[in-house]
């Protein structure tokens, strides 16, 4: 397959697929990053991840709309208002669910499984009621099209970096909060020892409330980042769970550090492949993988403990 | 306690009870259209037993038994369709005597792994040795490696996309996402008249029952009460001595083996096989009939097989919008509320009152009766 090429010809498709990965590496990263602290953290498996983060891309398209026909000066900055939206409604909506339904199963990690499954059927379902079931896009302002010429053959597109810029910003902040912040320590402490944690007067309702809001609050983040890379319709979001969980998985699970790495080898491995395969070859070929080295490394890339 | 009894009291009136449903009650009252609908939810009810063995007693939650479903389904469907394109009914292609897709997609010969399967006795074998031995390989490659629970869930699901997107993807090979169509006889015989609808139940009840018996079978041997002890204490029962992971493996491919046969029925009562009931989306349906119906219980889950599908059909008939908010909100619930499903309802409440007023109407008759003869002595 590699046949027609020269090597420099080859090093700039790399350059330029590698940089078409860098959209999907960022929607994998926010995706995860909010799974992995949902998933890793609190070992809660949230099947209804991907409709947190529909619900970021709806509300970013929505915020699009009412900017064009409200505040018309405001679209080229309309995508930074529409993260926060994104943030706050899928946050609130991930504390509403946890306080209905997922402390209640903090117990029982196999059936927070079907419980969310449940869930993403009901989210899907109010998408299609309430958005209609064609698929909606979102327009781009100005400045976010087009591409910046990096060299004669590698061409880098604008949105991408943008994203990407954002994608490092939020993995900071994240960092920050439960690596630095004494509520990340607390955050830590409850998912170390629950019954331990509530002794030393930490409220580890409260705890888990907030970090299960904040996991799905990156989700809606990254709907919103999604909308520059796809149409967004109501089961778009379950195209994505699986390959977000193999992300957290195969970073191991506990390791915030693994699951970006995870996420910038599948994603670029995937798109690199994209050029020369067919796409679904591609992904046949990426997930095989991922699986294989699962595995004969269950632990995943970056984790210390997930035997039983 | 161990019961040296097969079946005890209960679990003997249930299977009655489902043996009068499905030999008697159900073919004499539905026409043929809905008795082949029935049929089909019947097929899950497989995939359902072996979960009961592989989940509700193993502790194995596997995301994937679409996979397996298909495998079997496929096998079968790949032999009727070897069948149905026979260099006389296939004469107009380009290259007669391969099923038409293929003629479609340029190719020119039959694949190397479609050839045995113009074989009937090589594709039955295959229809339950092609998913243990798969079942094989990830379980051991799982299992030996101690990755059990949410990992193992995680990773079952995630073959279930990798194949069906390789069954997608692979057009020529497999009939892409139509699948396998416009399959027609078995063996010389035609399966799509009503007349061998009928018949076709009757085989897919006795099979069904057939499972029925060698899943108590399992559970009532040492190796189901080995299942129970490692899903209670894991590290106990290695520490006594006994290979965890052999018993898990097994434990798993059985549960391939019963949803194959689940498949390879359905492939024969629907008439067609299509990635659209190998992927994510099928396998987490097949776990919920199972979780309504009952994870502990083999009857359970061929109760939530039919009354879960017989739910999607009717409402979904009349009210498309709202079936997948009832379907959801009934996942919810029974997970929230009956973890036990619709076989947990019934031990906790419904058998106890029907044995208190068995027992209150036995001590009722037994006072008449010294009342009565009373006088007599």
């Amino acid at each position: 397959m590699f046949g027609d090429y020269s090597i420099s010809d080859l090093g700039a498709i790399l350059a330029m697929q590698g940089f078409a990965g860098l959209i999907l590496f960022s929607v994998y990263v926010l995706m995860a990053l909010g799974l992995a602290i949902i998933f890793g953290q609190m070992g809660v498996i949230n099947m209804a991840h991907g409709e947190f983060m529909i619900l970021g891309a709806y509300v970013t398209w929505m915020t699009s709309n009412a900017v064009q026909h409200t505040a018309p000066w405001l679209f080229p900055g309309y995508f930074f208002i529409a993260m926060i939206l994104a943030f706050i409604a899928s946050g609130a909506l991930g504390m509403l669910v946890e306080w209905a339904l997922i402390r209640h199963l903090y117990k029982r990690p196999l059936d927070t499984l079907l419980a969310t499954w449940g869930l993403s059927l009901i989210l899907q379902q109010a998408y299609r009621s309430i958005f209609g079931a064609r698929e909606v896009g979102v327009e781009l302002p100005e400045w976010m099209m087009g591409s910046w010429q990096a060299t004669d053959a590698i061409q880098i597109p604008i949105n991408g970096m943008f994203v990407m810029g954002l994608t490092i910003l939020i993995t900071i902040v994240v960092f920050y909060i439960l690596f630095w912040s004494s509520w990340g320590k607390q955050v830590r402490a409850v998912v170390q020892n629950r019954v331990m944690a509530g002794a030393v007067g930490i409220n580890t309702e409260k705890v888990d409330r907030y970090t299960f809001g904040l996991g799905c609050g990156i989700a809606g983040i990254a709907g919103s980042a999604f909308t520059m890379i796809g149409s967004t319709g109501p089961t778009a979001g379950q195209l994505y769970i699986v390959d977000t969980f193999l992300v957290v998985v195969f970073g191991g699970a506990a390791s915030l550090f693994g699951t970006i790495a995870s996420a910038f080898s599948i994603s670029q491995t995937q798109s690199t492949l994209e050029f020369f395969l067919s796409g679904s070859m591609a992904k046949v070929i990426t997930l095989l993988t991922i699986v294989a080295i699962l595995m004969v490394r269950p632990q995943g890339l970056f984790a210390l403990k997930v035997r039983k | 306690m161990i019961n040296s009894r097969f079946f005890n009291r209960s679990e003997l009136l249930g299977f009655l009870a489902l043996a009068v449903l499905l030999f008697l009650i159900l073919p004499l009252s539905l026409d043929i259209f809905r008795l082949n609908l029935v049929a089909k939810y019947l097929t899950y009810a497989f995939v359902g037993i072996g979960l009961v063995l592989c989940w509700g007693y193993g502790g194995i939650l596997s995301l994937g038994q679409g996979v397996f479903f298909g495998l079997g389904g496929y096998c079968m469907a790949m032999y009727l369709k070897l069948e149905a394109s026979s260099v006389a009914n296939t004469k107009i292609q380009s290259t007669p005597g391969i099923p038409d897709f293929m003629d479609w997609n340029q190719l020119t010969s039959l694949p190397f792994f479609w050839k045995p399967f113009h074989s009937f006795p090589i594709t039955l074998l295959a229809i339950l040795l092609v998913p243990a031995f798969f079942a094989l390989i990830i379980g051991a490659a799982m299992f030996k490696r101690r990755v059990g629970g949410v990992y193992f869930a995680i990773i079952t699901q995630a073959i279930a996309a990798i194949l069906t997107i390789l069954i997608v993807g692979q057009q020529g090979y497999t009939g892409g996402i139509n699948g396998i169509t416009d399959l027609r006889t078995l063996h010389g015989w035609d399966i799509r008249t009503d007349h061998a609808k009928f018949i076709l139940y009757f085989v897919e009840v006795v099979l069904l029952f057939g499972c029925i018996v060698a899943a108590q079978f399992i559970r009532l041997t040492k190796l189901g009460r080995i299942l129970v002890a490692m899903r209670e204490q894991e590290d106990r029962v290695r520490f006594s001595g006994y290979s965890v992971a052999n018993f898990k493996i097994f434990a798993f491919c059985a549960a391939a083996v019963f949803a194959a046969i689940g498949g390879a029925m359905f492939t024969l009562e629907v008439g067609f096989m299509s990635p659209s009931f190998v992927g994510i989306v099928p396998s987490i349906e097949m776990v919920i009939y199972t979780a309504v119906g009952g994870r502990m219980s083999i009857f359970g889950a061929v109760w939530g097989a039919l009354l879960v599908n017989f739910a999607k059909t009717s409402l979904s008939e009349s009210f498309p919008q709202l079936w997948l908010f009832g379907l959801g909100a009934l996942f919810i619930a029974v997970v929230l509320a009956f973890a036990n499903g619709l076989s947990g309802i019934w031990a906790d409440h419904v058998q106890p009152r029907i044995d208190r007023l068995l027992a209150s109407r036995k001590s009722k008759s037994a006072a008449g009766m010294i009342a009565d003869g009373a006088p007599a002595e």
